[in-house]
């Protein structure tokens, strides 16, 4: 590479890092006075409806097909949703059952081990549980998240506070007995991890450390280091691979399978490796198979894991549950805009909550850095493309700086490595020290705040409003708990909260049913004469699986032979 | 209104389209590298990182491709430069190319995880050992810090381990990946990221200290006195405006109230 760098950064975006070092010091002096850049009610309305990807014209349509018809969801979810299914069910035995289970479990990320875990724990046994995911066990968006999980368990704190919380941010758009479970549940589900030994940041008497997280009114973010998704994860899924629930990996479910009585009686599997189908016939189905980020809304970069393809919105909308606030999504104000090899990648908001502050080009603060993150995220999107007052990248990606050396001199030396050393590992790769130097950000594609609604035993609700028996679901596939937009520190604990009601109420179902019904696909044959009647191009078929990001040229010029198929 | 901010007249719809291409990769590739995949030869952008150039060069992963932000350890990957001795590691979403590389990714790593309940151990300096015996067979290579993509130490947590030190081998351990490349290369056959696993929910379960609050709000829960607010909670929703009023007096009033807080919390126990 020609391109000239000093210490990661190209000379012309030196100048402007210059003016931050400029105005650093009277900012640190005045970091109480950010308080009075948080926008009123009104404001926040002006900068959503402006300056927000949701709000812009020309990003959604109705759906033209199934119980959500009628409804504006984005483009790229319609598209999946709209599509020919890529399973054809004639080629299916179903009289042939592979897997003959109490539970299955759709999904190996941290809604489905959790779910899998309370099963075990509420009695049904590991080898009448299985769980079927896409990628690897733990590869997940669970693994990623880095600032840290809410919990309302300090004595000035309370979980109706933490409830006012939630609903702020959603919009005061969330179901309350869903917001009821969350705020509820956190503090026991912080004693659980606390008794499988994950390792949180805590003090020396044994409370946590806990932090501020964008649009919540008390510091209850619990962390561990800027590994908080991962070392839950990773405790998780030991726990799971201790009681030797059975995994199988990269088979991914592809449809659900109903029954002649109109419940939900398992999935057909599919071998991404050997291309084989399984059928599985299950008791209780959990779905848990995450969000949307690598569809790639309005063209944004991401920062979800490679497998976030909305699968599960897919095949539980063909079965006929019902979607809610699919139309809002979560654009993270802090993805990495430059170098450009980590483009879209998480700034955990944690850099934000220990002191760094968003700053433009010439170094002024314009926000206050912790609003709900639409609201932070609009602001960004403001400063960059309403008022031009952004650094433009050599590959022409815009961003603001976030001042990251301002922790270090308000949290002492050192803090930066001690609470955020993914992030600083992870710019060093790069030649950049975010100790020294501030760090460019702009949003990015980060959650689904909304998907397949459940009621508060984790439930998934039908077209009508009614709940299937033997159907669940946790974590991001799940909808109403957020409401339009969730808050830092609300999706592991989503994820914890309802993957164990949804594994407790599986377990239940296990424990007092027979076998589910006659199995049939009769639903994905008759979704797909739904889609007939609409013009849909016969290449567009979902679920996708995984995104494709293969080079230009070589699909140009790809060819399949008839032979080795 | 425009008390902090001015009103900006613009169009969102051009703005989202801009942002679209800002975020596409640039058309024209000015610098170029070569690479090996497996051996083969590939023409790929500079500036890529090695999963990027992958695909790039038209391959699509199944395995080896798991979170792409370097927290997962799918996409372990093992490359010498031409012309050099030279055993690298890295991790293939984190890496540049470099022109020159003859790449290989991991797709699996065989390596066997002890199992335990953890409820019924109680750790003693021996602890590590009794389950994961080989570590006593560290012949201090330091190949597996080597190796090590996050550059961690990973022989001298070994060393702790094999001398009973659970804390110390928590703590150097905790931002372990488990990519499994230090198993891969280890000449005496040791599973650290496995025995690593163990030490930190021992660490966690049974060396870090309790919190009291967190059980005292644990017994308010079980008690039942929050189901009347929620009740409470449920009906102000009738009431849009009043709802909203109340969450952002909490909102701007709890943030002043937070930040008066003393820093020894313990001492409030009770207060409120």
């Amino acid at each position: 590479m020609t391109l000239k760098l000093i210490d990661g950064y190209p000379e012309y975006m030196r100048e402007s890092i210059e003016m931050v070092e400029k105005t650093r010091d009277q900012r640190i002096k005045e970091k109480e006075k950010e308080k009075e850049l948080a926008l009123s009610d009104e404001e926040r309305e002006e900068v959503l409806s402006k300056f927000h990807p949701d709000y812009a014209p020309g990003g959604k349509r109705k759906l033209r097909v199934g119980v959500n018809q009628g409804e504006i969801v984005p483009n790229e979810v319609a598209d999946i949703l709209e599509a020919w299914p890529a399973l054809n069910p004639d080629e299916v035995d179903l009289n042939d059952i592979d897997y003959d289970v109490d539970v299955l479990v759709i999904g190996g990320g941290g809604a489905g081990t959790v779910a899998a875990l309370w099963a075990n724990y509420e009695g049904v046994p590991a080898e009448n549980i299985l769980i079927a995911t896409k990628l690897r066990h733990g590869d997940a968006n669970s693994m990623m998240a880095q600032g840290g999980i809410q919990a309302a368990d300090r004595p000035w704190d309370s979980p109706i506070i933490h409830y006012m919380d939630v609903l702020g941010g959603g919009h005061f758009a969330n179901k309350h007995e869903l917001v009821k479970a969350l705020t509820e549940d956190a503090p026991k589900i912080i004693k659980w991890h606390e008794e499988l030994g994950v390792m949180y940041d805590k003090d020396e008497k044994g409370n946590f450390i806990e932090r501020w997280g964008g649009g919540t009114s008390r510091r209850r973010m619990h962390s561990a280091k800027d590994y908080t998704g991962m070392e839950i994860m990773r405790v998780i899924r030991d726990e799971a691979r201790n009681r030797e629930i059975p995994v199988l990996e990269f088979s991914p479910a592809v449809e659900l399978i109903t029954t002649e009585d109109g419940e939900i009686g398992g999935a057909i599997l599919w071998n991404m490796e050997t291309k084989e189908y399984y059928v599985v016939r299950a008791k209780s189905t959990v779905l848990a198979t995450g969000g949307w980020g690598r569809l790639h809304i309005r063209g944004f970069p991401t920062t979800n894991h490679y497998g976030a393809t909305a699968d599960g919105l897919v095949m539980a909308y063909r079965a006929g549950a019902r979607l809610r606030d699919l139309e809002s999504v979560q654009y993270h104000p802090t993805g990495a805009a430059y170098p450009e090899q980590i483009v879209g990648l998480l700034i955990t908001e944690k850099v934000r909550t220990m002191g760094a502050t968003p700053v433009n080009k010439y170094g002024e603060r314009f926000v206050f850095p912790l609003e709900p993150r639409d609201v932070e995220a609009s602001m960004f999107i403001r400063e960059c493309f309403g008022k031009g007052n952004c650094v433009k990248t050599p590959t022409g990606m815009r961003g603001v700086w976030l001042d990251s050396p301002m922790i270090e001199e308000l949290q002492g030396e050192g803090a930066i490595r001690k609470n955020l050393d993914a992030m600083y590992r992870m710019y060093k790769r790069f030649g950049i020290d975010m100790t020294k130097d501030p760090i460019l950000v702009f949003p990015t594609l980060h959650y689904q705040n909304g998907g397949v609604e459940i009621n508060a035993n984790a439930q998934v609700l039908r077209g009508d409003g009614s709940p299937y028996p033997r159907f669940f679901a946790g974590g991001e596939v799940e909808g109403g708990v957020h409401g339009k937009n969730r808050l830092m520190g609300n999706s592991l604990l989503d994820y914890n909260v309802f993957g164990r009601r949804a594994g407790i109420s599986a377990a239940k179902v296990a424990r007092s049913t027979g076998k589910p019904g006659k199995l049939t696909l009769k639903h994905v044959k008759l979704f797909t004469e739904e889609v007939k009647k609409i013009n849909v191009p016969p290449e567009r078929r979902s679920p996708i699986l995984l995104p494709d990001y293969r080079g230009k040229r070589v699909l140009a010029r790809k060819i399949d032979l008839p032979v080795m198929q | 209104m425009g008390k902090k901010i001015e009103i900006l007249d613009v169009d969102s719809k051009q703005i989202m389209d801009d942002i679209k291409k800002a975020a596409s990769p640039p058309e024209d590739v000015e610098h170029w590298v070569t690479i090996y995949v497996m051996g083969k030869p590939y023409r790929v952008p500079a500036g890529l990182t090695i999963m990027k150039a992958l695909e790039y060069a038209g391959y699509r992963f199944i395995r080896s491709s798991g979170c792409r932000a370097g927290f997962c350890g799918a996409c372990a990957t093992v490359y010498r430069k031409k012309g050099e001795y030279r055993f690298r590691t890295a991790l293939a979403c984190q890496t540049t190319v470099e022109d020159g590389m003859y790449l290989s990714q991991i797709p699996f790593v065989p390596a066997n995880k002890a199992t335990y309940d953890l409820d019924k151990i109680e750790p003693t300096p021996t602890t590590l050992l009794e389950y994961y015996p080989e570590i006593a067979r560290c012949v201090s290579c330091n190949t597996c810090t080597k190796a090590c993509p996050q550059e961690l130490d990973v022989m001298y947590y070994i060393q702790y381990a094999i001398r009973g030190d659970i804390k110390k081998v928590a703590e150097l351990s905790f931002d372990c990946i488990q990519c499994g490349l230090c198993s891969l290369r280890c000449p005496a056959e040791i599973q650290h990221y496995h025995m690593a696993q163990f030490a930190r929910r021992l660490y966690g379960k049974y060396y870090q200290p309790k919190s009291k609050w967190l059980a005292r709000r644990l017994k308010e829960i079980e008690s039942g006195m929050y189901e009347k607010p929620f009740e409470n909670l449920a009906k102000l929703r009738e009431n849009p405006e009043e709802f909203k009023s109340l969450y952002y007096k909490i909102l701007y009033e709890g943030r002043e109230k937070e930040e008066k807080l003393i820093e020894d919390p313990l001492e409030l126990m009770g207060e409120d």
